[in-house]
């Protein structure tokens, strides 16, 4: 989808290229709300960022398939079974999709791929709590893909093309996803004694990682504003979290599920709704490696990784007469 | 036993591999060799659980409980698939191989299927015949891929080959009924099955720069269909069964 436009990433952006008519000229485009696409001069800042950001994005995709993925076995019924099967081949494919998106900017997948298992790249923080039950998995399935639908939804509407267009198809597979999860959910919610319990327990479980999710106050985020202005970051993180609060929270509620913070209720005055601060020290732990599950996640992903090499070898091999195409 | 027995002896063996093979091949979620072949196993797993639905379905229809019932409460002894779809993944050789040897049996049994006597039968075999052969040359394109890749990856195809022959043969283990499904011309029978199979995946596998293992030690590995199975079979079950078995009465 995003081929024949590779960079050669050893090219050299010194700064003294950068002139002031070549980045009016960029901004231009951008406030014009024009596409910047991969052969289109770009800021090397905005090239840096948008890898990170792209590439952020399919590292959470395919470790988010691991605490979802470890529930496909276990699933109840065959509907269900179904279902979460092809939620799990969509993150799998979202990542496929964005690799190749961050690699129209010059950083192979393999390089990629490297810095996560090597622990260079972060992936969102998230994946590194557990999914203990199946109504876990629900909750992921409903509000994980809730939120990552604001995020995206925002960021599709941003100023990189490749990254544009993989955001809007994500988007319109997520919303299949919140619909499942919130089907399951409600199943749980609206079931026997034993089923509510678990889905109480599990929307517990996940209110501060949800809280977390979408980051801590842009008050202490340096990089926004330029960000911002090159449509790269197109929301703040407390308007993203206040308007999944807002869609969200009524419909937990509905269902007779409470969330553990006493402080949560819609500021009539403000409109916006006020919450308990989450733990940002644990935010920060978590990030920096010190999660539940984070050496979990890397170590099974290293291990796919190791696994796998012989077919990667084999199938690169340069002397081989007999490659073909695949299809 | 009378037709109708015979038939369902057919629905179960076929529903049965069909349901573990796709749980097996599942478990490719997320930890594939490369992220496109993540994608493809999961695509051929739906495809294989779907198509096990189905057949529950049928046998529903001829007086056996539901396909959630019959696939999530029964134990090993009762469940009729054969050792080879029961065995772990083991890595991605071993699993490809059994892709190969299995799909291709599926392809010429729903071929075969398409003019069932039984016309229920009949009409999914047609729906599935056509998904099974996408599944073959998935199959067989990475055989034929990694038999030629470079040494590792031929030893690695061949070891894991080795190892799932005598497995695959027992695929092919002849039920107590099947001379009434010849008969009415509802099924060919298993026999004539393996002969067709070893016709189509011999050629295959020596084009991949695989040997067949010598036919002295063809050796089928039998007892799946009477529920007699691995030791793998139970604990998988187990773990399918986790979450529903907490309330099977429950709407999940």
């Amino acid at each position: 989808m995003y081929g024949n436009a590779y960079i050669d990433p050893n090219e050299k952006f010194s700064s003294e290229e950068e002139t002031p008519e070549l980045l009016a000229a960029f901004q231009a485009r951008i406030d014009a709300g024009e596409k910047i696409e991969p052969q289109d001069w770009m800021p090397a800042m905005y090239r840096k960022q948008l890898i990170r950001m792209i590439e952020q994005h399919a590292h959470s995709e395919i470790i988010g398939s691991l605490p979802e993925g470890t529930w496909i076995t276990r699933a109840p019924g065959f509907r269900r079974k179904l279902a979460l099967m092809a939620k799990v081949q969509d993150e799998v494919g979202h990542a496929q999709l964005l690799y190749s998106a961050a690699e129209t900017l010059g950083k192979s997948r393999e390089d990629m791929m490297n810095d996560l298992i090597t622990g260079k790249s972060k992936y969102s923080n998230i994946f590194n709590y557990p999914a203990l039950t199946w109504a876990d998995s629900a909750v992921i399935a409903w509000l994980v893909d809730a939120g990552a639908i604001v995020n995206q939804l925002a960021n599709s509407k941003g100023s990189y093309g490749p990254y544009c267009r993989a955001l809007e198809r994500i988007c319109y597979e997520e919303s299949f996803h919140l619909k499942y999860g919130h089907d399951n959910v409600v199943h749980l919610a609206t079931g026997t004694k034993k089923q509510r319990e678990m889905v109480q327990a599990a929307m517990t479980r996940w209110w501060t990682p949800l809280m977390h999710f979408f980051g801590p106050s842009d008050k202490a985020s340096v990089h926004s504003d330029t960000l911002m202005r090159w449509k790269v970051k197109m929301a703040s993180n407390d308007a993203m979290r206040q308007q999944f609060m807002d869609m969200y929270i009524p419909k937990i509620w509905d269902l007779g599920l409470t969330l553990p913070d006493p402080l949560l209720k819609k500021n009539t005055e403000t409109g916006l709704w006020d919450y308990t601060e989450p733990d940002w020290e644990e935010f920060k732990r978590v990030i920096n490696g010190d999660g539940p599950c984070n050496a979990e996640r890397l170590a099974v992903r290293r291990m796919a990784e190791e696994n796998g090499k012989w077919v990667a070898r084999a199938i690169n091999n340069e002397e081989a007469e007999h490659v073909r195409p695949f299809a | 036993m009378n037709n109708i027995d015979a038939l369902k002896e057919l629905l179960y063996k076929m529903a049965d591999d069909q349901l573990i093979l796709g749980h097996r091949n599942s478990e490719w979620n997320g930890l594939g060799p490369i992220l496109e072949e993540d994608i493809a196993f999961s695509s051929m797993a739906q495809d294989k659980m779907g198509q096990s639905e189905h057949l529950y379905n049928l046998l529903n229809q001829l007086g056996e409980a539901d396909a959630d019932t019959v696939a999530f409460t029964r134990n090993a002894p009762q469940f009729h698939c054969s050792h080879l779809v029961e065995l772990p993944i083991g890595g991605y050789d071993f699993s490809l191989i059994r892709h190969f040897l299995f799909d291709f049996a599926e392809y010429l049994r729903f071929e075969a299927l398409k003019t069932s006597a039984y016309q229920p039968l009949a009409q999914v075999a047609k729906k599935f015949f056509g998904e099974v052969k996408y599944h073959t040359m998935h199959a067989n394109t990475w055989v034929y891929q990694l038999g030629h890749g470079n040494e590792e990856s031929n030893s690695k195809m061949q070891e894991s080959l080795n190892f799932a022959w005598n497995y695959a043969l027992g695929m092919f283990e002849p039920g107590p009924a099947e001379e009434m499904l010849i008969n009415e011309n509802i099924f060919i029978g298993e026999e004539a099955l393996q002969a067709k199979w070893l016709e189509v995946v011999i050629p295959l596998l020596e084009k991949s720069n695989l040997v067949i293992p010598e036919q002295s030690s063809w050796a089928p590995i039998y007892g799946g269909r009477i529920g007699n199975h691995t030791a793998h079979l139970q604990p998988l079950l187990s773990e399918m069964t986790e979450v529903y078995s907490i309330d099977p009465s429950a709407d999940w």
